[in-house]
Order: C-alpha cells, then structure tokens, then sequence
C-alpha cells in the first residue's frame, strides 16, 4: 500500500509539473560501464534482468535509466569481478533492498500458492474433467428433445389450437 | 456562452492582450461550433436514455413473447450508436479545430500538431479512449441488432437487453466521472499537447484494435447471460455466437500484435513483449478468447461443453472488463499509467464486481437447467479440444494470478514482492509447448472416438520433415543456443502439420493431383481458416525462438567509425546531426548499414524531444532484410564526444508479428464460412429475386 502512495504522489507531482507520467526513457547499460569479459558481462545481463529498477515502473536495472539503477549495474558488475557468485550478489542486493528487488520471486511461504498455481490450477482441472468423464460414462445418453418446459408448453398450446382448427 | 466569455474577460485583467487573443480565438471557433459541442455532450446523455430502452423493452417482450416489444431493441440499439457516433464526431471535430475550451482537448492537444495525431489523439486519453470504448460497444449493438442470420428472436431480444445494460453502465461511468466534454473557462490559449509516446501511428491504431477485441467479447457475454436467461442453450446458439467471436479474436490479436510491435520499435531495446500487468490485462482475455473459440466449435458440432462454453464466454468478457479496470484505474503501474486515476478506479469496480458477480450468480442459478448434450470418447477430436482449454485455461489462470498476486500478498501480509517476465516465462512456455506439440495431433483425430493409430499414420510425415529439418538445423547452428532450433523445429511442425490436414482430406490413392486440388478448394473455410490459423502460430513461434541466436551491442561511435553488429552486419556512422520537427526537435544519427563490405541502406535513429511536454522518445532504425532486422537506436552522448549506440541484430524477429497475421487471417477466412451466413440472408434474397422488384414481401 505504500508503494501505491508513493506512486501516486510521484505521479501527482509529475502531473503538477506539467510533465506526463512515466516517461519510458530506455537505455540500460552504458558503454563505460560494459566489462571487458563477454563471460561475466552476460552474468552481468542476466543478473540485472531479474533486478527490479526501484524507482521506475516495472522496468529491470538492465533496462533502465535512472541514476539508482545505474548504480546498481554498476554494483553488479563490481561483485562479479570480485568474484562472487550469482546467487551471492543477488543474496546481497535482496539484504539491502527485500525480496521486491527480484523480478523473479524466491519460492518461499509467502509465494508457495503463487508458483504452485499452474500445477494446482491444472491439476485441479485434470481431476474435475476426470470426474466429469467417469460420471458422464455411468448415465446413459439422454435422447429427449432439447426443449425448455415453456417451449414444450407452447408447442403444445400450438399443436392444440391447430388440432381444434381442424375439427 | 456569451456571458462566460465575457466573465473571462473580467478575470483576466492581469494579462489583457492574451486574453484578447483568446477572445479572439473562441469567436474564431464560433457559436456554432460552441453549439454543436453542447450538442455532442447532449447526445451522450440522449444514447444514455436510450440504452435504458434498450435494455427494459426488448427483455420485457422476451419474457412477455411480445414481438413488437422485442422488435424495439433494434432501433434502440441502432440509436445508441449514432447518437454515440454524433457525440465522438463532436469530440473529434473539437481535437481538430484545436478547441482549447474543452479541458480533455487542452490536456492532450496541441495546436501544432500533425494532424494525424490530432485524430488519433482524442482517444489517446482517458475519456476520449472510455468514448471510443463506449462507441464500439454500441456499434456491436447495432450490428447485431442489422446481423440477419439465422438468430432466434428471443436469443435476439436478450442479446441486445444485456448489451444495453453494458452500455449504461459504461456512458453512466462516463458522464458522472469522465466526461470529454467538461469545459474549462477561460479557455487556453494553447494545449498541453499529447504525450509523445502515444505520437506514433503504431500506438495511434492499438487501442481501436484492442478495443474492438475487448469490445467485441461483450457480445459473446450477451449471448451467454441471453442463454442463461431463457434457460436454453444449442447448437444454433453455437453457430450465432461463433463470427462474433471469432471477429474479436480477430481484432484482438491484431491489437496485441500491433502494440508488441510498437513496444519493439519505439521503446528502444527491441524486446518484444515485457509481461507489463497491462500487457497481461491484454493476453489474459486473449488466452480465454482462444479457448472460447475451440469450444464453441465442440459445442456447434457435437451439442457438449455448453456450461464450460458459457462460463468462459462470462469470465472472457469478465476479463476484458477486468483489462480496462487495470489500464484505467491505476492499480497496476507500469509504462502505460498515463491514466493513473484511483477515484475512477472504483466506480469501474463497481461495474466490474456489478457484471463479474451478476453474470456469475446468473449462471450458478441457472447453468443447472442446460442440458448436456453428446458424449464423446477421451480420445477423440472433443476430447483434444478438452485438453487445448485445459491448458489455455491454466496459462490464464497463471498469468492472472502473476499479476495479481503481489497486491493480493501485499493487502493480506504486507510482504511486498515482484512477479516479473523471469516468472512468466518460467510458467507459460511449459504450459505453451505441450499445448503447441499436442496441436497438430488433435487437428487430425475424428470426432466422438478418435484412434491414435490412425492419427500417427496420418501425422508420419509431417513429424518425419519436422524432425529432419530440426537436426539440420541444429547442424548449422551448433555450438548456438539449443533452445533456438528446438523452438524453430515446433514451429515447422505446427506449420507442416497444419496443412497436413488440407493433404489429408483432399489427396486420396489413386486421384489425380487436380482432383485432389478441387477437393481441396472445396474443403470448408473454416477448415481453412483452422489451418491459416495453426500454421500461422507455427510462423510466430520461430520467429520468437529466433530471438535466442539475435544480438546486441552497447558501443560509442565518432562519425566514421565502423562496428559490427551480429551476422553478416556492420554499420558506418555517417554523420550526428540535429533537426527540427513539427512540435519536437531531435538528434539524428544517419548510420550506413552493411553486409560483409556492401552497403545495403542508410538509416536514421534519433532521440526527440518534446518541449510541450518536456519529455523525450527514442526513434529506432531499423534495416529489414527478408523477416530479418538490424536495429539502431541512439543512446546517450559520451563526455569524450562520441554517441553511445546500441546495435541489434534480429534474425527472423518479424516473424513474430507475420505469425499473428495469419492468425488474424485465420479466424477471418474463418468467419467467412458460408454456415455461419445461412439462413435469413440467402432466403431474404432468393425470395426478393423471385418477386422481382415488388417492394415488400406479399403477407
């Protein structure tokens, strides 16, 4: 809820200033900040796609051009020449800035219903079209006309006066 | 008006020879234009009186099996629309003249703007773009209120009821909270122009596209709540509902196509699809959409899946409704939030939980009375069409809880967490390639009991070619990505296995070739349509796995420089040059693109920017080589005084969008089955050919 407040303060303030909101000035990594190995430089890519930008709007740190995100890259790109793994920078960007940093949730108690929601979801259709078939098997194939009470009625209504006609 | 104006002249004392000039312009536009503005705000509140018509009489004559009170909805509903299409002419006419004294034309307009985007502007806001929603929303009405085929009246009566109860809902949530035609006085002298992004043509043309997919879903909702109202569902229902949601299949693919497009080209990096919460608002109906669609064909063929046919007709517009509620209300953030206004957001709640809610309880009391209709072996053409919605249904329900979930973890626990494109592509694709490797099997099974024999016979060689063709290609590209030829490989399965079923059903042993061709020219359109459809699917999904083997390079370049690219490609900068525009100015660098030492064109990038609104946009170039792309876009200027650029090479990336046009061909060809069109119409006509020029139809 914070988050939505901040937003639209951010966005009543950019309005204000007579400036439209998000601006979606794309630019991502610079070429000064490019490491020389192409090896850690794609960790580097892969790391920052799955870093949120925390002042943007739904962009990663690999697409942005915000000073924070900037830095951030640049952070990245400092741990790996160090020598960290992947997973140890990541664990550092998450102690420092929570798991809405990863664009990529951890799977953890709060997200169990979250990534478990594709198998949960088509499990739970396999079953009940399981069960659907299993009962569909046990009744016999209705063959009755396909009318509601109110068209058999009024056919019926028909079929008589046509019948009092005729005599 | 006259007082007004001359009330603006007494406030304005600070500043009197501006003022003038605004008396001056608001005279220019005339009393007559003022008039018909009124006359514009006034036919909203008419079409608003109208759809209450609409919806009351037709309703009432269906339970009563009254027809003149079920023939009023047809005039009503044809009202609606032009009162609707009056009032949108007005707004448009109001963008054109620049007529700042309308608040919604000074916020986004600008009076030196290329006239194009005057047009496309009055719906590149949130009121103008709810009027565009309400026009095509009434449009739909009308067209099913002129749509002569084979509809039975009170099927009719009802659809066109319902449809009229949307559309109250949507010009009461536009005159009470959003209204184009607020004034303001005194009026400015100029406007506050569009925002820039939105000036583009791509950007221009994807919201009446997508609006006439959203849209057009509500018609496929007022067929199902009519169904359940008179408690009666069948094949005619199936085959009356088909076109209609086949065409907004239609226009919704091409919408989400068009602004993944837009997204590539504008937005600077060349991705193609972020997973933004307002780009799954437009997937997610678009998922349930194609579900719908397969089984309203078990439904027309085989008279089963009628209570999962009506649950996903409600829950596909449900959705669509769900996807303006996002977009407009401001819930979700993301690059789209020029409408970020919470107080709308809950009045279209309000509509939201009034239709979702209604139309759910609607079917709990009343899918019980539809009966089931034939039964079908699990392994038969019902029984793949059953598993392509389980499948759909999952990846919708997966994205929309993606989307959501975040607010829903927050609101609950606190705990704020983001579910970005690593977890979408971690959960759809898996959903999509059984869905897309399971696809060509199903095309190819009998209805009612299939035998898998027979289907792997039929199948041979298109999985033969697919196979041969995927090692080959994996030979080429080795040491590549090896998702890329796997992908690729899918794709010319589902293209090959595709028209696999056209071979099949017209090349007999022992028939000639052109018999065999005039057997296939008499295969039905829909059959076609399915097959245009399958393969164009096919196409997109090479052209997305392409992407794996697609380059990028961040560089700084001095004009002169030479940089290569990925492939064969290279680019010179030739020359770094500003230039001046209709309302922006820009940065242009001119670039030389290159194949091994040959020239092959000159392109320009550039970074505009907008003084009106203060804000700048990337222009990308982009060099097209067959369905391939090289992709220039203009970064920032280096302190040393060389340009940073980023340099893409995309093998086969327009592939993707090709892919959604025959998708869209597809469902037209289609729509354009001759059994979707019998009925009332051919008889209509044989009977006017036979009276000759008699002018009504003897009683």
């Amino acid at each position: 809820m914070r988050a939505f407040a901040i937003a639209l303060t951010f966005a009543a303030g950019l309005a204000l200033a007579g400036i439209a909101t998000a601006p979606p000035a794309q630019a991502g990594p610079q070429p000064d900040e490019i490491l020389d190995d192409p090896e850690l430089e794609q960790r580097a890519r892969a790391l920052s796609a799955n870093l949120r930008c925390l002042v943007c709007q739904n962009q990663s740190i690999d697409d942005s051009d915000a000073p924070l995100a900037r830095d951030l890259r640049v952070l990245v790109r400092e741990r790996l020449v160090e020598g960290y793994s992947d997973d140890e920078i990541e664990a550092f960007v998450v102690a420092r800035y929570g798991d809405f940093v990863l664009f990529r949730p951890p799977f953890n108690v709060n997200t169990v219903l979250l990534w478990g929601s594709p198998i949960l979801v088509f499990g739970a259709g396999a079953l009940g079209l399981f069960l659907a078939l299993r009962r569909r098997r046990d009744v016999a194939p209705s063959v009755t006309a396909d009318l509601t009470p109110q068209e058999r009625a009024e056919l019926e209504r028909i079929l008589g006066e046509k019948s009092s006609g005729n005599s | 008006m006259r007082s007004r104006r001359r009330g603006s002249g007494s406030t304005g004392i600070r500043r009197p020879a501006r003022n003038e000039r605004i008396r001056g312009r608001a005279d220019g536009i005339g009393r007559g234009g003022q008039l018909l503005i009124e006359a514009g705000h006034f036919a909203l509140a008419l079409a608003l009186g109208l759809s209450v018509i609409q919806m009351v009489v037709p309703f009432w004559g269906a339970r009563t099996n009254d027809p003149v009170l079920m023939g009023v909805g047809a005039p009503a509903a044809i009202g609606v629309f032009a009162l609707v299409l009056f009032s949108f002419g007005v707004l448009t006419y109001a963008y054109v003249t620049s007529d700042f004294s309308l608040m919604n034309v000074y916020a986004n307009s600008h009076s030196q703007k290329p006239m194009i985007y005057k047009v496309t502007g009055v719906w590149g806001n949130h009121e103008g773009s709810m009027l565009l929603w309400i026009l095509i929303l009434a449009l739909f009405g009308a067209l099913v209120a002129i749509a002569r085929n084979a509809v039975p009246p009170k099927l009719r009566a009802n659809t066109i009821a319902v449809q009229g109860s949307v559309t109250i809902a949507f010009l009461l949530f536009m005159l009470l909270t959003s209204n184009p035609f607020e004034r303001i006085d005194p009026a400015p002298f100029e406007g506050r122009d569009l925002n820039p992004i939105l000036q583009d043509i791509g950007l221009a043309i994807h919201p009446p596209l997508l609006y006439i997919g959203y849209v057009g879903f509500s018609i496929t909702f007022a067929f199902a709540m009519a169904a359940l109202i008179e408690g009666k569902i069948d094949a005619v229902w199936a085959r009356a509902v088909r076109p209609w949601t086949l065409g907004a299949w239609l226009f919704l693919t091409l919408g989400i196509s068009m602004g993944s497009y837009w997204a590539y080209y504008e937005l600077g990096w060349g991705g193609w699809w972020f997973w933004d919460p307002v780009e799954n608002a437009s997937l997610l109906p678009w998922i349930l959409g194609t579900a719908l669609i397969h089984s309203t064909v078990v439904m027309e063929k085989r008279d089963a899946l009628k209570i999962w046919t009506i649950l996903l007709a409600i829950l596909t517009f449900s959705l669509s409704l769900m996807g303006t509620f996002l977009v407009r209300s401001g819930v979700l953030t993301s690059v789209h939030a020029f409408a970020v206004d919470p107080d709308r957001g809950v009045y279209i709640l309000a509509i939201l939980v009034f239709f979702i809610g209604g139309s759910l309880a609607l079917f709990a009391w009343r899918a019980p009375l539809l009966r089931q209709g034939g039964i079908f072996a699990p392994v038969s053409r019902e029984g793949a069409l059953v598993v392509n919605n389980l499948f759909l249904a999952t990846a919708c329900a997966t994205v929309l809880i993606g989307t959501l979930y975040p607010l829903a973890l927050e609101a609950v626990t606190g705990a704020k967490i983001s579910v970005g494109p690593p977890f979408f592509n971690a959960t759809f694709v898996p959903l999509m390639v059984p869905l897309l490797l399971l696809l060509p099997f199903g095309q190819v099974m009998a209805w009612k009991r299939g035998d898998m024999n027979g289907v792997a016979q039929r199948l041979a060689g298109a999985i033969l070619i697919s196979v041969v063709l995927t090692v080959i290609i994996y030979g080429f590209t080795y040491g590549g990505p090896v998702a890329a030829p796997l992908g690729v490989g899918l794709g010319i399965f589902l293209i090959v296995g595709s028209f696999n079923e056209i071979v099949t059903r017209s090349f007999t042993s022992g028939s000639g070739f052109r018999d065999a061709m005039r057997k296939a020219r008499g295969l039905p359109r829909s059959t076609w349509g399915t097959v245009t459809a399958h393969a164009g699917v096919g196409v997109m999904v090479i052209g997305i796995a392409a992407t794996a083997w697609s380059t990028e390079r961040i560089v700084t370049m001095r004009p002169g420089d030479v940089q290569h690219v990925g492939g064969a490609y290279s680019v010179r900068l030739d020359s770094v040059f500003p230039r001046t525009g209709p309302n922006f100015q820009e940065d242009v660098a001119r670039m030389t693109v290159f194949r091994g030492d040959r020239a092959i064109g000159q392109e320009e990038t550039s970074k505009r920017f907008f003084p009106a609104r203060n804000m700048p946009t990337t222009q990308a170039g982009l060099h097209t080589v067959g369905f391939s792309q090289v992709y220039l876009s203009f970064g920032e200027p280096q302190p040393d005084g060389s340009l940073g650029l980023r340099l893409y090479y995309k093998p086969l990336i327009l592939l993707i969008w090709i892919g959604t046009l025959f998708m869209g061909l597809g469902a037209g060809i289609a729509m354009s089955d001759r059994r979707f069109r019998v009925g009332a119409p051919v008889r209509a006509k044989r009977d006017e050919s036979a009276s000759g020029t008699a002018p009504a139809p003897a009683e």
